[in-house]
């Protein structure tokens, strides 16, 4: 079985986003940009269904600049066989996106795609539904554990009260939550050996999607700021301004 | 146009972020309807029909809509859809699971977590974890929406009386099944609906030492949260975390203890009323969003706090 993978260039998590002077967007330049951790998670576990035999190729598909190439050589170097890059426009919206991979998709004939449940720019939430949808393929959302046998593969999910389990034909689309593995760091070597490895580059016209949105960004502010706090010296006295300053108690 | 909100439900009651939605539906005007699909559902419908606001409950009552599995989910939707100007789910695992399937489906944009209304067309929605405020606007025949319950108010669950009405068409589209599911066991406020909220991180060092909060919890009937940290060391279930990855809450009082305040954790917390943090590294990031920070060990303080409350 062939699984691909679908990453994103973000900026790093480690990074606080600070929004542009005109507020027209958040500013990305000189900024340092990473996989989006969600992705690795995603890279990881097809990396171990390949590992254990599951799966016989690892694809790893990225849209956007030619910089996103940085982030499939990342892949490359985790484990993933070959990279494809869509040309395309890094500010996308997710239906846009999922329209693409599911050109890509159509193209590789994947038993199963692989993506993580939110990219933490964006904080969207919705390419992997929506590629799921396009397809018509069932989706395995913010799985914490994925079992493939049979034809079939079980997703535990996350969700708000617990754990989910469903079972869903393959062909299938899943993404990621945080529990779902712990991704592995890229050894030097690899890191070496993934500059030679395959990376084909696709236009949006190749792919043949017109990339329109009905969602326009009219602007991005800073976030209220919170007051700064006071420090109290012991509990009687937080309990005291607890009771009294904030009537919380 | 009539909006369609899709209710949050477990087949016998109404989960409240449904009337947190039901606020935010209200400020895109229009006649409201609440679609209420899953089986043996009936409750549920007539408590939606008393929901303030609410002109007409939808009910698809089928075993295909039982455990709400987002292939069945969103045709349903889709196809009911169609004659809505907007369609409006809670941004909880199960609108966010279903809704961008629904949006594909209708080849339209979706617009998530929102956190304000501005105009029918335009919404407010945070990004970047909660650092930058995006404001947006759809010129999309239907606009599909997902809602942040902790940014709007509850609306009332008395006081209307919509009409019932049967859907009769039943949607299987059979990729999919139900297995199981594991539910965690609380008797506690649920954390997103909480008033009160008492959270621990990696600082608590291990799960028996959240019995500490826990106790402080039943004294103020307060729900117990976690930072990532906390449930990636094991301390505690995965449906405790609080922050960008986990839930986002915005009690009137939210504790941390032991919690370094991440930016992953801030963003699921920072919009609480009063942040309480108890901390003994006086340099940590928590201390910059909380109105009373506390600098002390907590194995101390905590026990000291519980006995004087």
């Amino acid at each position: 079985m062939k699984v691909l993978v679908a990453v994103k260039r973000v900026i790093d998590y480690n990074v606080k986003a600070r929004v542009k002077a005109d507020n027209t967007d958040v500013d990305l330049a000189n900024v340092k940009m990473a996989l989006n951790p969600f992705c690795e998670i995603a890279i990881e576990e097809a990396v171990r269904m390949k590992e254990s035999g599951i799966a016989d190729e690892v694809v790893v598909v990225s849209i956007g600049t030619k910089q996103c190439e940085e982030q499939i050589r990342t892949a490359l170097a985790l484990g993933a066989d070959r990279g494809i890059r869509v040309d395309a426009d890094a500010q996308m919206d997710p239906l846009s996106i999922a329209k693409l991979l599911a050109k890509v998709t159509e193209k590789e004939q994947p038993g199963l795609v692989v993506l993580g449940k939110q990219a933490i720019d964006s904080d969207n939430n919705q390419t992997g539904q929506m590629l799921a949808a396009l397809m018509g393929w069932p989706q395995g959302t913010f799985a914490s554990e994925v079992n493939v046998d049979a034809g079939k593969v079980n997703v535990t999910r996350e969700v708000d009260g617990g754990l989910q389990t469903v079972a869903l034909n393959l062909p299938a689309v899943v993404t990621t939550d945080l529990r779902l593995n712990e991704p592995r760091y890229a050894s030097l070597p690899n890191i070496m050996k993934a500059k030679r490895k395959p990376l084909e580059t696709l236009s949006t016209d190749d792919l043949g999607v017109a990339v329109t949105s009905a969602l326009t960004l009219l602007k991005v502010e800073t976030p209220p700021e919170r007051q700064a706090g006071i420090r109290v010296s012991s509990v009687d006295e937080l309990i005291d301004k607890l009771k009294n300053d904030a009537k919380v108690l | 146009m009539a909006i369609l909100v899709i209710a949050e439900h477990d087949n016998s009651t109404l989960k409240g972020a449904t009337l947190n939605a039901v606020t935010a539906a209200t400020q895109m005007g229009g006649d409201l309807h609440v679609l209420v699909a899953g089986a043996g559902c009936g409750a549920v419908a007539e408590e939606a029909a008393k929901v303030a606001g609410v002109s007409k409950v939808l009910v698809a009552d089928a075993a295909a809509y039982e455990h709400q599995l987002a292939e069945n989910m969103s045709k349903l939707v889709a196809e009911l859809g169609k004659d809505y100007s907007h369609i409006v789910a809670p941004a909880t695992t199960t609108g966010k699971n279903f809704l961008p399937r629904v949006s594909a489906l209708l080849d339209v944009a979706q617009i998530s977590e929102i956190t304000a209304v501005e105009s029918e067309n335009t919404f407010q929605r945070p990004i970047y974890a909660g650092n930058a405020i995006a404001t947006v606007e759809s010129l999309d025949p239907i606009k599909v929406i997902t809602v942040r319950g902790t940014a709007f108010d509850a609306a009332a669950a008395e006081g209307g009386s919509a009409a019932v009405e049967a859907v009769g068409t039943v949607h299987d589209a059979g990729i999919s099944s139900f297995v199981g599911e594991e539910v965690a066991v609380s008797d506690r406020p649920e954390l997103t609906a909480a008033k009160v909220v008492i959270s621990g991180g990696r600082g608590m060092g291990n799960g028996e030492n959240f019995a500490m909060l826990e106790a402080i919890a039943d004294k103020l009937g307060a729900a117990v949260g976690a930072s990532r940290a906390a449930v990636d060391a094991g301390f505690v279930p995965n449906d405790m975390q609080v922050g960008q990855t986990g839930k986002i809450v915005a009690p009137e009082l939210y504790i941390a203890v032991g919690i370094s305040g991440a930016i992953q954790h801030l963003a699921g917390m920072k919009d609480s009323k009063i942040i309480v943090a108890i901390n003994k590294d006086e340099e940590a990031p928590i201390f910059s969003v909380a109105d009373y920070g506390l600098v002390a060990d907590l194995f101390e303080a905590v026990p000291e706090l519980e006995q004087k409350l």
